[in-house]
């Protein structure tokens, strides 16, 4: 069953190209399957297509003059708006125009507009330290709606620009939100209020998290390589941010947790500047300022207080221990060998 | 005399643009434009040091771990701490599998695709060529992308995800490695070993390694046949269309040494020239800015001090890529350079006469089984029982430098902190050295002088031998500027 070709067109910008290496790592199916199966025709990425120079602009000329049809437009990067507003601090090369300008301009001709990663969807670590690019994303600056192509801004499908979130993507975030738009499935009502599929956001880091255990006690790690919790102390912002990180494996069996460190929320607007350094979670009166997600503040100290006065020694001393150096305790069943 | 302006130059990573001068069919005169600013170095300032390890690594997205190695390891001379041996052994396993990605990825996605195009179709080889390395759609990348994928499960079961990981600290890594988990890392190496010997090399990595001279090496291709392996397919189409022959650089080419191995290197550091074998003073680096977009002062500051404040006039230059200078004078970075630093003897010959397209894309390979034996040997000798990182505390007042080998060359951040914060943190990436524009002497970059002299065929607006001349050095544009 081959449909009609989905003509995709990606540029990149302000940003690292790590999102297209991630999505390099997609696993079954493998990114080339995964669009095939899809049903999208490459018109032209950055590190995967073999045109060059001036058969670029000619495949971008085509879509701009309506010979060619643009239906999924996607963007890795921040929008670079300096110096000044001019977008001269990335001018399209063998253009001489400003790269928020092209974009823009094929906003305006496509079907989908994909904001993928976190630059351009919100500007992401781009922005960070005072934003020198005066970078932005495509519909989006941080949480606030605006950004390129502003609040109003609506594709030809009818929807804002659908934001995919993460520094970088998760692969599969990227190959199930485009064959959901190739499907003809993807409404309003699968995405959120700044525009991340629900599939992406309805989920949170702690979903599956691999130290839940001494989450729920509040056994907490007091340094990065200890096996607690790092919510209390290390700035973990796994209960407050979007993704399903730990339920979904990262390049096999990984996950941000999984390697040893805190969740910095990098699916959040925002993310880059948290006020506090990544790795230490701020505190008053010695009660962490994010608190879970939906989570009122009474109980979550109430709930603290209880579970670490009942915390296990088991889990007491393995969370500011190096590696995990007590085992729980086999129960011998009366009457039964085992 | 016709210009002709190149761009955008794909299948790097990033935006790049290359002003070509044409005259009797040839490009008397190269210039290099990386287009894209962001401004890494002015955000880093006045940042808890710590942070850089969450903000640097975002440079790049292909060098991520390289970018991640850098900043920890300036972070651990400014507080003067020496990693956990464990530590430092999952490092080098992480590095190794970022940079031999890097490597594959190059020549599957980004470098062989330009042999594909129609102006090889009278060619023998043609044919095999279209069907194995067309982009996107050729047998290859469908046999070299599952494979890839999973070799990244070792930086996945290590550091948690590839790009951006925080695993890799100044003491050490975050992550505690089981006993049962080096085994399965151990499997998955085992693997990767297996698809390179069968499908890209053709022979046991250890003979590939071992290769001596250019001789040896065309007399094992010549026995391999053009289609054993992916690697003769190159070798073949190289030696008939001559790419040992284009892409001349000076033959000046730097290492700051890769894979820390105790106190040295695995590859270790140097400089070396036409005289041979040199040390390497780092305080003899310098980054000029008289051709490129930025203010500041004429003369070349070393990175401690250096400066970046961006012109929004643009009045003067044609990049925002400063010129990294050694001792005043330009330098080739990269497998080629590291290999040839090293004194392998196969670099060294294939290298003999000034660095190549050819002798750069078979140093990548040498590299890759030269590192795949060194994994194992790093896997072996993690204890874990013994611990994995060192804790230290950031002084209130310190400089430190971290100097390393992404896999497009020699990568160096270096860090001054005053009250407890970033007072200056500058970066010199692999690709600012070999794409930088001129100085302030007229002195061309590496990549500008290999241009000169590239044929240009009647109606080319993408001469071929420019995409695979640009292509040889693998630049990473997103770092160069950063």
């Amino acid at each position: 069953m081959m449909r009609n070709a989905y003509n995709l067109l990606w540029l990149q910008s302000g940003g690292c190209g790590g999102c297209t290496l991630s999505l390099l790592c997609a696993e079954g199916p493998d990114l080339a399957t995964a669009f095939e199966a899809a049903g999208i025709n490459i018109l032209w990425h950055p590190a995967l297509s073999l045109e060059t120079g001036q058969e670029v602009s000619a495949i971008i000329d085509a879509v701009l003059s309506g010979e060619t049809r643009l239906d999924i437009l996607c963007l890795e990067g921040s929008v670079m708006m300096g110096p000044g507003g001019t977008g001269r601090f990335h001018m399209m090369s063998g253009r001489n125009e400003p790269m928020k300008d092209v974009i823009a301009a094929l906003a305006a001709k496509a079907g989908y507009v994909v904001g993928v990663g976190s630059c351009a969807a919100f500007g992401g670590i781009t922005t960070s330290g005072g934003n020198p690019g005066e970078a932005c994303g495509l519909a989006f600056e941080d949480d606030q709606p605006g950004g390129l192509l502003g609040a109003a801004f609506r594709s030809d499908s009818d929807l804002p620009v659908v934001n995919i979130p993460g520094c970088p993507v998760h692969p599969d975030w990227v190959t199930e939100t485009l064959s959901h738009m190739t499907s003809g499935t993807l409404t309003a009502d699968h995405m959120d209020g700044v525009g991340r599929p629900h599939a992406i956001s309805g989920r949170l880091v702690h979903h599956g998290c691999s130290r839940n255990e001494f989450y729920e006690y509040k056994a907490s790690a007091e340094k990065l390589c200890q096996a607690g919790c790092m919510m209390e102390n290390l700035g973990c912002k796994g209960t407050q941010a979007a993704g399903d990180c730990n339920i979904r494996a990262w390049n096999g069996s990984g996950s941000c947790i999984s390697g040893g460190y805190p969740c910095i929320a990098c699916t959040e607007p925002g993310f880059e500047e948290p006020g506090h350094p990544f790795v230490e979670t701020p505190k008053v009166a010695g009660i962490p300022i994010g608190l879970p997600t939906d989570m009122p503040k009474a109980w979550f100290v109430a709930l603290a207080s209880l579970s670490k006065a009942a915390t296990p020694p088991r889990l007491k001393e393995s969370a500011t221990s190096d590696r995990l150096r007590t085992y729980p305790d086999r129960k011998s069943k009366k009457g039964r060998t085992s | 005399m016709s210009r002709l302006v190149v761009g955008p130059f794909n299948r790097v990573e990033g935006d790049l643009e290359v002003r070509l001068d044409i005259s009797d069919g040839k490009v008397q005169c190269a210039e290099v434009n990386s287009p894209l600013y962001r401004g890494f170095e002015q955000m880093l300032q006045g940042k808890d040091p710590r942070d850089a390890l969450v903000i640097a690594p975002r440079i790049c997205g292909i060098c991520s771990v390289s970018q991640s190695v850098a900043a920890a390891t300036a972070l651990a001379e400014v507080q003067g701490l020496t990693p956990a041996k464990n530590g430092q052994l999952v490092t080098n396993l992480v590095h190794a599998v970022e940079n031999i990605s890097d490597h594959l990825t190059h020549f599957y996605m980004f470098f062989m695709p330009d042999f594909t195009r129609s102006v090889y179709q009278a060619d023998p080889w043609y044919a095999d060529i279209v069907e194995r390395f067309t982009a996107v759609k050729g047998t290859a990348v469908q046999d070299v992308l599952p494979q890839r994928a999973q070799f990244m499960h070792i930086v996945g079961l290590l550091a948690g995800k590839w790009p951006h990981t925080l695993t890799l600290q100044p003491g050490g890594v975050t992550k505690w490695v089981a006993a049962h988990e080096v085994q399965r890392l151990a499997g998955i190496l085992g693997g990767f070993r297996r698809f390179l010997q069968r499908i890209v090399f053709g022979v046991e990595l250890e003979a590939f390694g071992a290769l001596h001279s250019a001789k040896d090496l065309m007399a094992m291709v010549d026995r391999l046949g053009a289609q054993h392996s992916d690697f003769a397919r190159f070798m073949h189409l190289s030696r008939a269309l001559g790419l040992d022959q284009i892409g001349r650089a000076d033959g000046r080419y730097l290492s700051f040494g890769a894979y820390q191995e105790g106190d040295g290197h695995l590859f270790p550091r140097g400089l070396r020239n036409g005289s041979g074998l040199q040390q390497l003073n780092t305080g003899l680096i310098a980054e000029d800015i008289s051709h490129a977009w930025m203010l500041g002062p004429e003369r070349g500051l070393h990175p401690y001090d250096g400066v970046t404040t961006p012109d929004p006039e643009m009045a003067r230059g044609y990049t925002w890529c400063k010129a990294p200078r050694l001792e005043g004078a330009p330098a080739e970075v990269g497998a080629l350079a590291r290999q040839v630093v090293a004194g392998h003897p196969l670099a060294l010959d294939l290298a003999g006469r000034g660095g190549n397209v050819e002798a750069r894309i078979v140093a990548r390979f040498l590299e890759v089984a030269l590192l795949v034996p060194a994994m194992e040997r790093w896997l072996r000798e993690i204890r874990s029982d013994d611990t994995f990182i060192q804790h230290g505390k950031i002084p209130d007042r310190a400089e430190g430098a971290g100097l390393v080998e992404a896999a497009r060359g020699a990568l160096g951040h270096w860090l001054k902190v005053e009250d407890g914060r970033i007072a200056n943190y500058q970066i010199i990436a692999p690709t600012t050295w070999n794409f930088s524009p001129r100085d302030a002497n007229g002195q061309p970059g590496p990549l500008e002088t290999a241009l000169k002299g590239a044929k240009v065929r009647d109606g080319e607006t993408e001469p071929i031998a420019v995409q695979h001349i640009v292509r040889s050095f693998d630049p990473c544009m997103v770092c160069t500027v950063h």
